[in-house]
């Protein structure tokens, strides 16, 4: 049902070309996530797909039929915008009635329709009033019911969560993603934030600057990274990269470490270095190590792990955790 | 909206607004550029000739000429002062903590909104004629004599006029202005021991400047063309005592019929706008691009 | 102030604040007294109190045949409205949601020629309308009043289309709204406010003009602008009167003035105060 393939989707905005050329399959009801830093041309894609884009060159499919030419209402997709676009003139049951309502549906149709997706999303309180008066929490489930009510092939986010505090954010993350179990429908998610990223996807599509660095599931970007861009991408606190002497025993141009996968020791290790910052979050203290003949290197370590600003530490990679890369940034493995 | 198909639709919708201004633009003052080399008076319609720049040697010899813009001048800049100076100190007052905060906005605001005749004749009858108006009784309580405003100082009543009319429009755009200077600043600014005067001098003047210099630029526009207050008070007089440019055109085009002169004096009130904004601009300029 | 001011200072500040706002509001105040004054009594001296009679009210319709000015004004500012919003509501539309590299440089020279002196083209402008028979009349009044107040229409309109959302038209084109739907149901109810903003101004801008609704009428469509200035020559046994047809004349804009603060800003700073 919700299947979408892009071939060699292209996008210029006059002399600039945003999105060189793009191939991807979204397969049917996969939660799909694109990433990456701003500008890379994430929100572009997704408006290429919802049709609120031409495309200067490249197909878009969905579930076989080329809707490349189409106007976004007949793509049968439905879009949550990041501002939520809401209108702001009508009720809450007039919002989300509104698509049905341009669908010239019967009228007992779409309230029941409406009344449906107001239970869903514990909007039912709300119908009557306006999303002047509603708070940003709220207002993202409207915009998420005025979705749901056309059943589309395929939800479109555009970084529904940037506009909320980070407490709402984690709990809204949950109940999207407890969404996309009920319905079983196709969503692609553009965000920024790796961490929504990691946590809700399916798939994830990293992007920099117009180009796909890489598609995969979480845990393969994290563990198999196909280049510099996605290893230094994905991963919180970000993996240490080191060149040049470092690197030499490991037969590579570039190797890198996940903070968490350093062995620390007070006494031995493979790198001796001076702890500089240490951020104790409670479960796990980020230390921020100046090792000599590298610079500065994050590790984690436990809570308990007890060190203070200039003393001396030694850092162990666990074996099998260092990545390797070569000249170009492509990882060697 | 950005298909092909409505970019056509979009130069449609603008095309009538765009035509219909060009046509107003071009046409007339082409025509007054024609007739300003014409020797036309419509006292004798017949006689129609080439005049060359007679009409324009004619108002450079011409002692009301000189005389009027230097009136204009001294109106544009009378008022000006007036307005920005009162507006400033006015908005000051209205930003602080007052009781009956929108009463007292509607009432200063009021006299922007009075028709120019109607503010001409209630100054000219009520408070400044020497008879019964209310200056005059003030004067009387006082032991001194009435003030025949108009025919004494019949520019600076003038002034005193549009200026009552234009100071609502500039406290308005200054109270504006400051209402949106950041607290924040001000808070800052007191934590670093500036005074009231010094948070006025360093804080909020180089605020209001870009305000400012709108309300300069904009009521320049207007005042260049008073007109109607003139018209109804002294007609210009005692001899030229209060006739500014626009009046001065005025009298030649329709009271002595002079066609060829009054377009000759259009074209010279053109050149002296373009002048006035030129000056402003450089003058001020500087702030608007902020 | 960084903290609420002192009861004190506030007393004080009210004070010198109504001082200073009464002052202003004098002439137009006294001027509604006078109204309601019988001649005598309006020469007699300063007097706060007046008798009370409406009898100015009458006559002055009764004698000066008030009524056709004041109907003349309303005609005129509400028709050269009307007519500035139908041809100026097309083109904020098209530059608010289809602007080009030009559009800022348009609007910009539509401003620029609001500017132009309006002696400048007394002239032709005279003797064109005497030529077309359209001197004293309203269609002649009414198509110029609508010229010379178009570009601050336009500049209006145009601010106001643009502060509501793209995404929010963005939306309703996924609803599957066709573009009549997508202006019937979200762009006017969204835009109504700042027609309607638009409309307030340019009515006032219009009632109050007083070059070219003197210049160009004489009896038939001289509007109050024109009816008030004839009598300015000095007859001051009729101030009582003057005052009613005064009050009367500006009370209509007095009002929609005091509800039209904002627009006011917004429309005569060309954006350049927020």
């Amino acid at each position: 049902m919700g299947n979408i393939t892009l071939k060699k989707v292209n996008k210029t905005f006059g002399a600039t070309t945003v999105i060189p050329g793009i191939d991807l399959t979204i397969e049917d009801g996969e939660f799909v996530v694109f990433v990456g830093p701003s500008g890379c041309g994430k929100s572009t894609l997704l408006r290429l797909i919802a049709g609120l884009e031409d495309t200067s060159s490249g197909t878009i499919e969905i579930d076989g039929r080329d809707v490349t030419a189409e106007a976004p209402a007949r793509r049968g997709l439905a879009m949550v915008f990041q501002s939520y676009a809401l209108y702001p003139h009508m009720t809450v049951r007039n919002n989300i009635a509104f698509p049905l309502k341009m669908a010239k549906l019967d009228k007992g149709v779409i309230d029941k329709k409406v009344e449906d997706a107001a239970r869903i999303l514990n909007l039912t309180s709300y119908l009557d009033r306006r999303p002047g008066q509603l708070s940003g929490g709220q207002r993202q489930r409207v915009a998420i019911g005025r979705a749901i009510v056309r059943e589309p092939s395929a939800f479109l986010f555009d970084e529904p969560l940037s506009n909320l505090d980070a407490a709402l954010r984690g709990t809204m993350r949950l109940e999207i993603s407890e969404l996309h179990h009920q319905l079983k429908t196709t969503m692609i998610y553009v965000t920024h934030d790796q961490v929504e990223a990691m946590t809700m996807a399916d798939k994830i599509v990293v992007l920099n600057a117009g180009n796909i660095e890489q598609v995969g599931s979480p845990l393969d970007l994290y563990n198999k990274p196909d280049n510099l861009f996605v290893a230094g991408f994905i991963g919180s606190p970000r993996m240490n990269f080191a060149s040049g002497e470092v690197a030499k025993p490991y037969n590579c141009h570039t190797i890198g470490i996940r903070p968490e996968h350093l062995a620390l020791s007070k006494t031995s290790g493979t790198w001796r270095g001076v702890v500089g910052v240490a951020e104790h979050l409670g479960a796990d203290t980020f230390l921020h190590v100046n090792v000599e003949g590298i610079g500065q290197v994050t590790a984690r370590a436990g809570g308990d792990f007890i060190v203070n600003h200039g003393d001396e530490i030694y850092l162990t990679p666990e074996e099998g955790r260092i990545h390797r890369f070569d000249e170009k940034g492509l990882a060697i493995r | 909206m950005a298909t092909q198909n409505t970019k056509t639709l979009a130069r449609a919708m603008l095309a009538p607004s765009v035509l219909l201004l060009l046509i107003w633009m071009i046409v007339p003052l082409a025509m007054t550029l024609w007739f300003s080399f014409q020797n036309y008076n419509l006292l004798n319609p017949a006689n129609v000739s080439f005049a060359g720049f007679f009409n324009y040697q004619y108002f450079y010899t011409d002692p009301a000429f000189f005389a009027s813009i230097w009136n204009t001048l001294l109106l544009v800049g009378g008022v000006l002062l007036i307005t920005v100076v009162g507006g400033v100190a006015i908005a000051l007052l209205l930003d602080q903590p007052i009781f009956g905060q929108g009463i007292v906005r509607i009432l200063v605001i009021s006299p922007f909104f009075v028709m120019p005749p109607v503010a001409a004749l209630v100054w000219k009858n009520m408070i400044m004629h020497p008879g019964y108006g209310v200056l005059a009784d003030i004067n009387r309580f006082f032991g001194f004599q009435p003030v025949d405003w108009f025919g004494q100082y019949p520019l600076f009543s003038i002034i005193i006029i549009v200026a009552w009319q234009w100071l609502p429009f500039s406290t308005l755009i200054l109270l504006t202005a400051l209402q949106s200077l950041d607290g924040e600043q001000k808070e800052a600014a007191e934590m670093d021991g500036a005074n009231f005067v010094n948070r006025f001098i360093y804080l909020t003047l180089p605020h209001l400047a870009r305000a400012i210099t709108v309300v300069i630029l904009i009521q320049t526009i207007f005042l260049l063309g008073v007109y109607a207050e003139i018209l109804v008070t002294t007609n210009g007089g005692p001899g030229n005592a209060s006739t500014n440019l626009t009046f001065l055109i005025y009298r030649t085009a329709r009271l002595s019929y002079d066609v060829g002169g009054g377009a000759a004096g259009g074209i010279i009130a053109v050149v002296l706008a373009n002048i006035v904004a030129i000056f402003l601009m450089r003058a001020v300029g500087k702030n608007l691009d902020r | 102030m960084a903290r609420a001011a002192s009861t004190k200072q506030k007393v004080g500040f009210t004070i010198v604040a109504w001082i200073v706002a009464l002052l202003l509001f004098f002439p137009i105040l006294y001027t509604i007294i006078t109204s309601v004054k019988t001649e005598p009594e309006a020469i007699a001296g300063f007097n706060l109190i007046p008798s009370g009679t409406f009898e100015n009210y009458v006559t002055v319709q009764t004698q000066r045949d008030y009524f056709k000015p004041f109907m003349n004004s309303v005609i005129l500012s509400v028709g050269s409205t009307i007519l500035a919003l139908i041809i100026a509501i097309p083109a904020a539309w098209s530059m608010a949601f289809s602007p080009t590299r030009r559009t800022k440089d348009i609007l910009m020279w539509m401003l620029s020629t609001k500017m132009m002196p309006a002696v400048a083209v007394l002239v032709p402008i005279y003797l064109l309308f005497r030529d077309f028979g359209l001197l004293d009349t309203r269609l002649g009044l009414t198509a110029m009043l609508t010229l010379i107040n178009l570009p601050i229409v336009v500049w209006m309109l145009y601010t106001y289309f643009r502060e509501i959302p793209g995404e929010i038209l963005e939306a309703a084109r996924m609803d599957g709204a066709s573009l009549w739907n997508e202006i019937v149901y979200v762009l006017t109810p969204m835009a109504i406010p700042g027609i309607a903003s638009t409309l307030l101004l340019n009515v006032i801008l219009a009632w109050n003009e007083a070059f070219w609704t003197i210049q160009l009428t004489t009896t038939n469509a001289a509007p109050l602008t024109a009816f008030i200035a004839s009598f300015s020559s000095p007859q001051g046994l009729f101030w009582a009167k003057l005052s009613a047809a005064s009050t009367l004349a500006i009370a209509p804009i007095l009002i929609l003035g005091w509800f039209s603060q904002k627009q006011l800003v917004r429309g005569l700073t060309f954006g350049a105060v927020k």
